[in-house]
């Protein structure tokens, strides 16, 4: 379970986080990524004060975090549920796939369900391209999927 | 006339001494280890195609148009990012390299808009120049698919694309025409070192973005246009090209604001001004600005500025225009009558910082031989006299040692009083840069600087003295090395007085003047200045470079004395990288004092008392000249208050703003008879004029302004004056109104005048400055190409002097009635007390003066941010609205001086320099208490200034 609740104290956590990893040798990244873990997201407010810290720009980090399509600017659903798009899953019937998990959940890519249960998201790729085609739900790696167990998936997600 | 096209090499030339022999298009060539095969081939007259590459910028490789063969290597690398290598053989241009180039530019042109015709760069598009380059006949793909041209797509809203921002008043973003090529990113990061530019996003989403997607205005941007110079299509674009037209013709000259004094290339339509481009080969600057010099010129033409002369009987009455032959005349009749009336030394001028060396060379001279004393003086007087007079005495010369070049060498980067990104940005980009590479930064201010830490940059010492201790501070900082043993003996031993050194190195010995005994009045922690001492003493090649923050002190001098002990006794003096740099406040304050503006100085620093320099001159000039010094400015004021001074001649000075103690300087004017002033604007001193002359601007004449680092460099009309007359013609007017015999037809007489009686300048001319581009003084048989750096191989005074620095605390101290200290300082956007950058766009970052307050101290006060409040002093008093910050300490609070409305110096007192009468603007013990608004004296003082601007027969007065 992802459960991530946007917290009041956004500055103070920051900060604290970057506290503590600031002495490492290229701190940029483990920090969004110790950010991401903590909110969900890496709130946009987040970022100045990081660039303080590290004695960066704020274009400077902004540049960074939207280079990852894996750091989010808002928060996700409870669950996030990444469709492996690469060539390999694609050939592998990735697309059709794509369109069941779209129709089941009723949303698009980078869209979170009404009811703020499940995010989908398109991924570039897990690595999985000998078991194509592949998904992670909620950091959890599924390969070889069929329509059968996208929706089996889903309905995990749902839940 | 023709526009200069500067060549782009795409890459920075190689510092390396080696050689290497290649061959690119069958053509042996040579240059140096390091070269790219891009700048090789440039050199040789071979231009590889390129979008990305610039040589103001390390190569990037990112555009794939560079691309090249060489024989026995696979593929085709970018030319720009691969380094020469002896005996290669490169081919620019091949069948497949056509393919490949076509084909890229293609995909370029496939997402970018086909409105070539209408489009503000046509004529200067890069872009286009390489589609014709590569022969690029067609593009196979539509704008159906994705793509950022079109605002629709398929009559669905296109969210890939995003509209202009035309948030900064000089230039436009339109990202619709970007091709991401990243060199306004690297601009701002390499060349500029703000870091304010991004590429957001990634693949065809990469976007380039101001700070966090933010208008440029919000973002971190500083507006210096480096962004705008890279672009090489029409994404960033001057508004003034836009509205104008590409230019047609362009002429080199000078900026008139800092003492950088940047080489500009003026581009011209006519007589119209399209806009000033950073001229790479100026020796000053390297192809850089900052938002003044770049854009902040549209005070030339603005309404306020005067353009007829004008005189009146009372400052009460209203002004009348009159014709220049009245005026003259005026002046004439009213200086001869005061000075038969009240004697020969009655009256005075002063020469300005602003204009040329020319025009202040003529105002000297109307002073010695027209008025027959030395009554002249210049703004220099509260700026950087005490530079001249302590430099003057521990090297021989009354300047800064160093070009700007060498800051590149520089291992150890002390600033003190100064704050270069504001006040000298170009000179502080250059300076960042080398604090990139890993040099060090030892920062000595009360405040906080942009230096101390900004991305990027971070000083490995700041020292936060309280206002008013400098001396204290560096005479601790020579404690600890010469108690440490750091200091050179054997420098010292051979370029100084040995026995004054022994003596100097007792006196700073003394345990009273060790950091642990100084941190008690300093409030320096006395580790920070024993870490601070050993790192300038021990970190290679150290170099001083210091502003007002030092000079403008009761013991100014004596803190330029003390800067030059530190040097000598760490040998950091006469080579490239180290030194003691004034950072001039005004672009030809240099130039001023150089021509002779002190009372006691003829031109070249050779005092008036000294008979053979005056005979030079009374030889040239016919007249006999007094043999005594004159009156300084504030002596003049002084005079004028008691009734023996009656008439000022005052060319481009603002006074009763820039000058301190203001109802000071409005008393010694209103008790004057005749007070002339010469400037672009009824400036505030004008409302205490009885006769008004128009200036002209930098951009209206010929002449020559003398930077910071000594370098004389060519400033070059470019229209005509609108005024009618440049400011030398109207000084020769008057001179000739009132008898002299003067004849000059161009400043180059005038140049060659102060060459043939001036050592130090004795080869400069204007032919010569043409053919040189620049030059640093001394220019004379001995150093025929100019001095980039002083005291080689020996002070110019023979042995450099050790001089005691004893630190005296100044008169104006803190006590329950006024516990504050005030200090004051510039912003990056305006420019002095404001006349021109007040009448640009420049006020959209700075509309008024604020009051930097530390938290702990408004708090007490009942003080929230943007709250008026009162400032007083012993002076005076006068509000502004507060601003909480922790950049000061507790106990200091600082203020910008650029609005006359703030009245800054109706706070500041009239202490002041010991040796030179430099005021002590840095230092006011004042009170700061919530407020409702402006204070009486404001009121009145906006009321006297009203009622003084009329002009008979118009309806409104200027500004």
């Amino acid at each position: 379970m992802n459960i991530h609740l946007p917290r009041a104290d956004v500055t103070e956590r920051t900060l604290a986080i970057v506290g503590e990893l600031k002495e490492l040798e290229g701190p940029l990244l483990p920090i969004l990524h110790e950010i991401q873990d903590e909110f969900g997201y890496v709130p946009e407010e987040s970022l100045p004060l990081i660039a303080r810290e590290l004695n960066l720009s704020r274009a400077e980090v902004y540049g960074v975090v939207t280079f990852y399509h894996d750091f989010r600017e808002h928060p996700a659903g409870r669950h996030v549920l990444k469709l492996c798009r690469a060539e390999a899953c694609q050939s592998m019937g990735g697309d059709r796939l794509a369109e069941r998990a779209k129709a089941l959940l009723g949303i698009d890519f980078h869209e979170t369900t009404p009811d703020g249960a499940v995010t989908l998201e398109p991924v570039y790729c897990l690595g999985l391209c000998s078991c194509s085609p592949s998904a992670m739900l909620d950091g959890e790696v599924h390969a070889r999927l069929d329509e059968a167990e996208l929706e089996a998936l889903v309905a995990e997600a749902r839940r | 006339m023709s526009l200069i096209h500067e060549i782009d090499y795409g890459t920075p030339a190689s510092k390396s001494e080696k050689l290497v022999t290649l061959t690119i298009d069958g053509r042996e060539i040579t240059v140096p280890e390091g070269t790219s095969i891009m700048r090789a081939a440039m050199e040789a007259g071979i231009e590889v195609p390129k979008l990305c590459a610039s040589d103001m910028m390390e190569a990037f490789g990112s555009c794939r148009l560079c691309l090249v063969e060489i024989e026995g290597r696979a593929g085709m690398p970018a030319s720009c990012t691969t380094p020469v290598a002896a005996g290669i053989s490169v081919s620019t241009q091949t069948q497949r390299l056509k393919d490949v180039r076509r084909g890229v530019m293609e995909l370029y042109i496939s997402d970018h808009p086909l409105d070539c015709l209408t489009c503000a760069a046509n004529g200067d598009c890069e872009l286009q120049d390489m589609a014709g380059a590569v022969g690029l006949r067609d593009v196979r793909y539509g704008y159906d698919g994705a793509n950022h041209v079109k605002a629709r797509n398929n009559g669905e809203i296109n969210r890939q694309w995003a509209p202009k921002d035309e948030s900064n008043p000089y230039f436009t973003f339109d990202p619709a025409k970007c091709i991401v090529c990243s060199r306004c990113v690297r601009a701002c990061e390499e060349v500029q070192g703000t870091f304010a530019l991004t590429i957001s996003g990634r693949g065809f989403d990469s976007k380039v973005s101001a700070g966090m997607n933010e208008d440029f205005v919000s973002s971190e941007c500083v507006s210096c246009g480096a962004c705008v110079q890279a672009c090489p299509t029409a994404t960033l674009t001057e508004k003034s090209v836009i509205e104008i037209g590409q230019p047609e013709h362009s002429v080199v000259t000078t900026c008139a604001y800092c003492g950088v004094g940047c080489s500009f290339k003026a581009e011209m339509r006519g007589e119209e001004l399209v806009r000033m481009v950073p001229w790479k080969d100026g020796q000053a600057n390297r192809g850089h600005s900052c938002v003044k010099g770049r854009f902040a010129y549209g005070y030339s033409s603005h309404k306020d500025r005067i353009l007829n002369p004008m005189v009146r009987e009372k400052v009460t009455d209203p002004w009348r225009e009159v014709t220049w032959e009245e005026a003259y005349a005026h002046v004439a009749n009213e200086f001869r009558r005061i000075q038969y009336q009240y004697g020969r030394d009655s009256v005075g001028g002063i020469t300005s910082s602003r204009c040329t060396n020319e025009e202040t060379y003529l105002v000297q001279k109307l002073v010695r031989a027209g008025f027959g004393n030395n009554n002249v003086d210049t703004c220099a007087r509260v700026c950087h006299s005490p530079t001249g007079y302590g430099l003057n005495q521990t090297f021989g010369t009354s300047a800064g040692t160093q070009d700007f070049d060498s800051v590149e060498h520089t291992d150890v980067a002390v600033i003190i009083g100064a704050n270069p990104t504001d006040g000298h940005p170009v000179f502080a980009s250059r300076l960042k840069k080398r604090l990139r590479q890993g040099a060090k930064l030892i920062v000595i201010d009360p405040r906080r600087i942009d230096l101390v830490r900004s991305a990027h940059v971070e000083a490995s010492y700041h020292l936060p003295i309280k206002p008013g201790t400098n001396v204290a501070i560096l005479t601790s900082l020579a404690h600890v090395i010469v108690t440490e043993g750091l200091a050179n003996e054997a420098f010292i031993r051979e370029r100084c007085d040995w026995s004054e050194y022994e003596d100097w190195a007792a006196f700073v010995a003394e345990p009273y003047h060790s950091p642990e005994a100084t941190e008690a009045y300093t409030g320096v922690p006395a580790e920070l200045v024993r870490g601070a001492a050993r790192l300038y003493a021990t970190g290679g090649n150290g170099a001083i470079y210091y502003g007002l923050g030092v000079t403008e002190h009761s013991q100014g001098s004596t803190t330029v004395m003390a800067i030059a002990n530190l040097a000598m006794v760490t040998g950091n003096i006469g080579r490239p990288g180290v030194g003691v740099n004034p950072l001039r406040g005004q672009n030809n304050v240099q130039g001023s004092c150089d021509m002779g503006s002190f009372p006691h100085e003829l031109p070249g620093y050779r005092h008036i008392s000294d008979d053979a320099t005056r005979e030079i001159f009374e030889k040239l000039w016919g007249v006999t000249l007094n043999n005594e010094p004159g009156l300084r400015i504030p002596n003049m004021l002084d005079a004028a208050v008691e009734g023996t001074f009656k008439g000022l001649y005052i060319q481009g000075e603002d006074i009763l703003q820039s000058d301190p103690d203001t109802k000071h300087v409005a008393a010694g004017l209103a008790a004057m008879e005749c007070v002339v002033v010469q400037d672009l604007f009824l400036n505030e001193t004008a409302n205490y004029a009885h006769v008004f002359l128009p200036g002209s601007t930098f951009l209206e004449k010929d002449g020559t302004f003398t930077n910071a680092e000594r370098r004389i460099n060519r400033v070059r009309k470019v229209m005509r004056p609108k005024n009618g007359y440049a400011d030398w013609e109207v000084t020769q007017k008057l001179a000739q109104a009132m008898g002299l015999d003067w004849n000059y037809s161009h400043p180059s007489e005038i140049m060659d005048e102060i060459a043939a009686t001036t050592p130090t300048f004795a080869l400069v001319s204007y032919d010569y400055l043409d053919k040189m581009g620049s030059v640093q003084w001394p220019c004379n048989e001995k150093a025929p190409l100019g001095s980039p750096i002083m005291h080689v191989d020996g002070f110019v005074r023979g042995k450099g002097k050790f001089i005691r620095t004893e630190f005296v605390a100044t008169d104006e101290k803190t006590g329950p009635r006024f516990p504050l200290l005030l200090t004051t300082g510039r912003i990056l956007s305006q420019y002095n007390v404001g006349a021109q950058t007040r009448r640009t766009d420049n006020v959209v970052w700075h509309a008024e003066d604020r009051l930097e307050i530390h938290p702990h101290d408004a708090e007490q006060r009942g003080i929230r941010d943007g709250d008026w409040v009162r400032l007083a002093s012993r002076s005076g008093e006068t509000t502004l609205r507060a601003l909480i910050t922790d950049r000061v300490a507790p106990g200091v609070v600082y203020t910008t001086f650029h609005h006359p409305t703030t009245q800054a110096n109706v706070i500041t007192t009239d202490f002041s320099d010991w040796a030179t009468n430099c005021p002590e603007y840095k230092v006011t013990a004042v009170q700061v208490s919530p407020s409702n608004g402006p204070s009486d004296w404001q009121r009145d003082y906006d009321e006297q200034a009203r009622q003084s601007r009329r002009i008979a027969g118009k309806l409104e007065a200027a500004e």
